[in-house]
């Protein structure tokens, strides 16, 4: 066991790591979407450019995580303006070295100053692109763990729940609820152990902000349970990740040897009585998962599927202890409202929604990729401006928030600002941050008919609404897809949507219909359009209603 | 006029209408009261016009059974289904767990496998006619006013439905109800 | 312990502090419809038929989970409940294969019995018709999954009853299914003792004693109930 680590060790840990900086730097990236488009290489040419070039001295090639525009990747982010190299081919390494001299450069570079990048506001995302992931100090020089010191020596447990509360930060899973609240009532549940859970099962077709969160920045998602706990009173926490993201998995286990070797995690942390320890816990590929009853009994070794509440997790969680579940984004802007005040926080956004909002921009866009914007920022903005809009000319017809869970919202309301409320009004939802665009080619029937099928192979199968209706809703839409339906069977079809929305367990059935309602009420002309007539109309129309009656002498 | 009652059977085992004869002397007084113009208890080829009700028997189960519905349905005001394979499929259904090509298998199975004489598949274009790949209820195929659960719905539950039809009771509920 | 005093249906009625609202209900003789309670074992809320309306609140709750309250106003029998119960048993009907003329539990079966309380005269859904298998291999006991409606009665009686922990869950969505063991065949279970109480506890004719025709498995919910009270009460009062 190491000495305790002091504010001392951390402010050492991070004046060594800046005095050994190199005076230029290529970032790149080493997330797994350029990871997939082989930036490995890239990497790789980049080291051997440098040496070639004999300026080892002078210039670090550094992996770093997401650099945000990930459709024009495998990207390359350089000294001395910031410029970012897209599309980058492993050949290319000579004359990006070249270019750290020069002002010019002949390799195809994003727009710096288009509004893709000029308008994000990045508090999660603040050190995506800039550190090493794998490296801890980079994360200390960063300021890391600076927070999590002053919290344990300057604040109570009952100031760092303060804190949260007047930051206003709402739960970036999805749902909203109020951070500081959770916390709160976590921190007050009577018990002797008490649980941090990070949800980490991201799982919306889409979505992929919370990998790029923990492939890019593990560290702040550690400090900010470590706050966590120290607020709420565990002392024990887990991660739940997907075993789908094996990157993320790798970097939070480096994250976290590197966190229990320094000792930022473990007994007696910054030589308070505060104990803290993160294991990680991989999930299995079920969706349902992501729901916060049914991850705790994955946590715990058993089958994951949900079960009534109350008793909230807050109340009875693992093991029957209060356990504070949070999402990692949420998490990730925890250390940032610590550094900087909740007051600061609290400037950012509307009057409901504070802070940012990440969100994974993918579909018929121009710009995919990853951005962070302040709460109320238009949706327009962010598709047309910031995403560029549709490709080819083409119009867009409108976009999809809140993955399975949410709904799909028409160009006409683009308008809309980005905040809870704005998206509930119009039967969406923020959820977790996946944002899929879809252009006027999008037949919306089949939007409909995906998202069921989505949620129809997830359902676990413990209650009979989810089980059983997403099965019968899923052959519904598939009826009017394949023009099969009659105008009973959209009758049919809203039934079961309002009783599977009202009657299911959990999360995942309650909101399994959200997709199909939204396209029903924005787009029901197209549901309509591809109805089957119906030769006889519904049973007793053909004047059989009053037989009884008639036949009586 | 007295109202034109008819009664078919589709796919299922007669049962049902064996259940309807079981009606014993309460035949005599629906004799007064309707006029049975369609039954496979009778000799008429044709399923005639201007039927008031019509219980169906069975479930569709062939191309004659979904031809023979919508002929039905356009000449009846009040169709009932008269039974578990009119309601559900029952029986007959069971070889829709088979699957999609199920129909090959069912007939290989009866006509060849369990032959004891001739083994020959049944084919005779425009006389036998060809099995649905699914077997369906009355419902699926076309709307129907009333049902009559059971296998068979016992005579008294279908006097109950009879009586109501006829303007002289309740309509069957609860355990009139009963499938199986 | 305290009681509670509440109004189900309009009447008032005065409960043990820490009881159900089906309990409640029941004891005053207010039927609410379940599938997956099961006297003795904890409850899923899962088949979401007890589902009733409270008071204050906008979300429909399951009265086996919720705890009776002071001053607490539920409604069991609204329109829209009745409309919300009739669909979940027509998207049970229509998930496997109940074909009752043809079960063992024809006639004493409770899903048979809710439809006709219900006012099932049909199924307005489209029968799935899914290919399951039946588990024979037992020398006593046998599995239909055609006719399971997923309560999981069986496996909490077999893990809280009995503690044998033969009988689980496997599969998601609609091809959930029960297990024994590891997924083995029920007849080479190592830890299945035999004690058939998943038969007694089974709603349907899923699980049932070989032997038994159509209609002839009638289920001895009364053995349950014995073992219950007496591990409960240390009352060793045999069934009537």
């Amino acid at each position: 066991m190491e000495a305790a680590m002091t504010l001392h060790d951390l402010q050492q840990i991070k004046e060594r790591e800046l005095a050994a900086r190199k005076p230029l730097t290529l970032r790149c990236c080493m997330a797994a979407g350029c990871m997939a488009a082989a930036s490995q290489r890239v990497l790789e040419g980049l080291e051997a450019a440098v040496t070639s070039a004999g300026l080892r001295d002078e210039v670090e090639v550094r992996r770093v995580g997401c650099l945000k525009l990930c459709c024009e990747g495998p990207l390359v982010q350089a000294d001395p303006d910031d410029r970012l190299y897209v599309m980058v081919a492993p050949g290319d390494a000579p004359s990006i070295v070249a270019g750290l001299k020069s002002p010019q450069a002949s390799l195809p570079q994003a727009d710096m100053t288009a509004a893709f990048f000029a308008r994000q506001h990045c508090i999660v995302l603040a050190n995506s692109g800039r550190i090493d992931p794998e490296r801890i100090e980079g994360y200390i020089a960063a300021e890391g763990y600076l927070a999590l010191h002053e919290v344990l020596n300057e604040a109570t447990p009952q100031d760092a729940v303060e804190t949260m509360v007047r930051s206003g930060l709402r739960g970036r899973g999805g749902a909203g609820f109020p951070t500081g609240i959770k916390w709160g009532t976590v921190a007050k549940s009577a018990g002797v152990k008490k649980y941090v859970v990070c949800n980490a099962d991201e799982g919306d077709p889409g979505a992929f902000m919370d990998r790029s969160v923990l492939e890019s920045d593990p560290h702040s998602v550690l400090e900010g349970m470590a706050i966590a706990a120290y607020a709420v009173g565990a002392d024990q926490g887990y991660i739940y990740v997907r075993a789908e993201y094996p990157l993320a998995i790798a970097r939070l286990q480096i994250a976290l040897k590197q966190a229990r070797q320094i000792g930022v995690l473990g007994s007696g942390i910054f030589e308070s009585p505060f104990h803290f320890n993160i294991d990680l816990r991989i999930g299995a590929g079920a969706f349902v998962c992501g729901e916060e009853t049914a991850l705790m009994m994955s946590v715990e070794g058993k089958r994951g599927t949900p079960r009534p509440r109350p008793p909230f997790p807050a109340e009875s969680g693992l093991w029957g202890c209060p356990t504070l579940i949070n999402n990692v984004e949420t998490l990730a802007n925890v250390s940032a409202i610590f550094r900087r005040g909740a007051d600061w926080f609290a400037g950012i956004g509307t009057e409901k929604s504070k802070g940012t909002k990440v969100f994974a921009l993918a579909g018929k866009i121009k710009k995919t990729g990853l951005i962070e914007v302040p709460m109320g920022t238009p949706l327009r903005t962010i598709v047309e401006s910031m995403g560029g809009g549709a490709p080819d000319g083409r119009r867009i017809k409108a976009v999809q928030t809140g993955g399975p869970s949410g709904g799909c919202i028409p160009e006409q309301h683009l308008d809309t600002p980005v905040d809870y409320e704005s998206l509930g009004r119009l039967g969406s939802i923020m959820g977790s941050g996946g944002m899929i665009v879809m252009d006027e080619g999008t037949n919306m029937v089949d939007v409909a008919r995906f998202f069921m099928e989505f949620c129809m192979d997830e359902s676990c199968g413990k209650c009979v609404p989810c089980r059983a209706g997403t099965v019968q809703m899923h052959h519904l839409l598939d009826k009017i897809v394949r023009r099969k339906a009659t105008a009973q069977d959209l009758i049919r079809l809203e039934e079961l949507c309002d009783m599977v929305k009202n009657t299911s367990l959990c999360g995942l059935g309650q909101t399994a219909p959200n997709p199909t309602l939204s396209t029903l009420r924005f787009f029901r002309s197209e549901y309509e359009a591809l109805l089957h007539p119906d030769p006889y109309g519904p049973a007793g129309k053909t004047g059989a209603a009053l037989f009884p009656e008639a036949l009586e002498k | 006029m007295k109202p034109r009652l008819a009664t078919v059977w589709l796919g299922g085992c007669s049962g049902c209408h064996m259940s309807f004869l079981d009606l014993d002397e309460h035949l005599l007084t629906l004799a007064e009261q309707v006029d049975i113009v369609f039954s496979p208890l009778m000799d008429v080829k044709h399923y005639p016009g201007g039927v008031d009700i019509c219980l169906v028997e069975g479930a569709a189960c062939n191309e004659d059974h979904v031809r023979m519905l919508h002929d039905i349905r356009s000449r009846t005001r009040v169709l009932v289904s008269f039974g578990d394979c009119a309601v559900t499929g029952n029986v007959p259904a069971l070889r829709n767990q088979l699957g999609a090509a199920n129909t090959e298998a069912v007939l290989q199975c009866a006509y060849i496998d369990h032959a004891q004489d001739r083994p020959t598949l049944p084919h005779m274009d425009g006389i036998v006619p060809r099995l649905l790949d699914r077997v369906v209820p009355v419902h699926e195929l076309v709307p129907v006013e009333y049902f009559l659960p059971g296998c068979p719905p016992p005579a008294a539950r279908i006097r109950l439905m009879l009586d109501h039809l006829l303007g002289a009771g309740p309509r069957p509920s609860g355990p009139d109800l009963k499938f199986g | 312990m305290g009681a509670k005093t509440l109004m189900i249906d309009g009447r008032q009625i005065s409960a043990a502090e820490g009881v159900s609202v089906l309990a409640a209900a029941g004891e005053a003789g207010i039927k609410i419809p379940t599938l997956c309670h099961l006297d003795g074992v904890y409850d899923p809320g899962a088949c979401r038929l007890c589902l009733v309306e409270i008071g204050g609140f906008t979300k429909l709750v399951p009265a086996c989970t919720t705890h009776v309250a002071e001053g607490m106003e539920v409604l069991t029998n609204t329109g829209r409940l009745r409309q919300y119960r009739l669909m979940i048993l027509e998207l049970l009907f229509a998930e496997r294969n109940h074909v009752c003329a043809t079960c063992v539990s024809n006639g004493h079966c409770e899903l048979q019995t809710l439809a006709c309380e219900s006012g099932m005269d049909h199924v307005r859904y489209e029968y799935r018709f899914p290919h399951w298998d039946i588990d024979i291999t037992h020398e006593r006991f046998g599995m239909d999954h055609n006719r399971c409606v997923l309560c999981t009665r069986c496996v909490r009686v077999c893990w809280h009853v009995e503690g044998a922990g033969t009988k689980n869950v496997a599969g998601r969505g609609r091809h959930s299914r029960i297990i024994t063991d590891l997924n083995l065949p029920w007849g080479e279970s190592d830890s299945c003792t035999s004690c058939g109480k998943c038969v007694q506890a089974c709603p349907t004719g899923a699980l049932f004693e070989k032997g038994a025709t159509a209609g002839e498995m009638e289920h001895d919910r009364a053995r349950l109930g014995f073992i219950v009270n007496a591990r409960e009460k240390q009352q060793w009062i045999p069934p009537e």
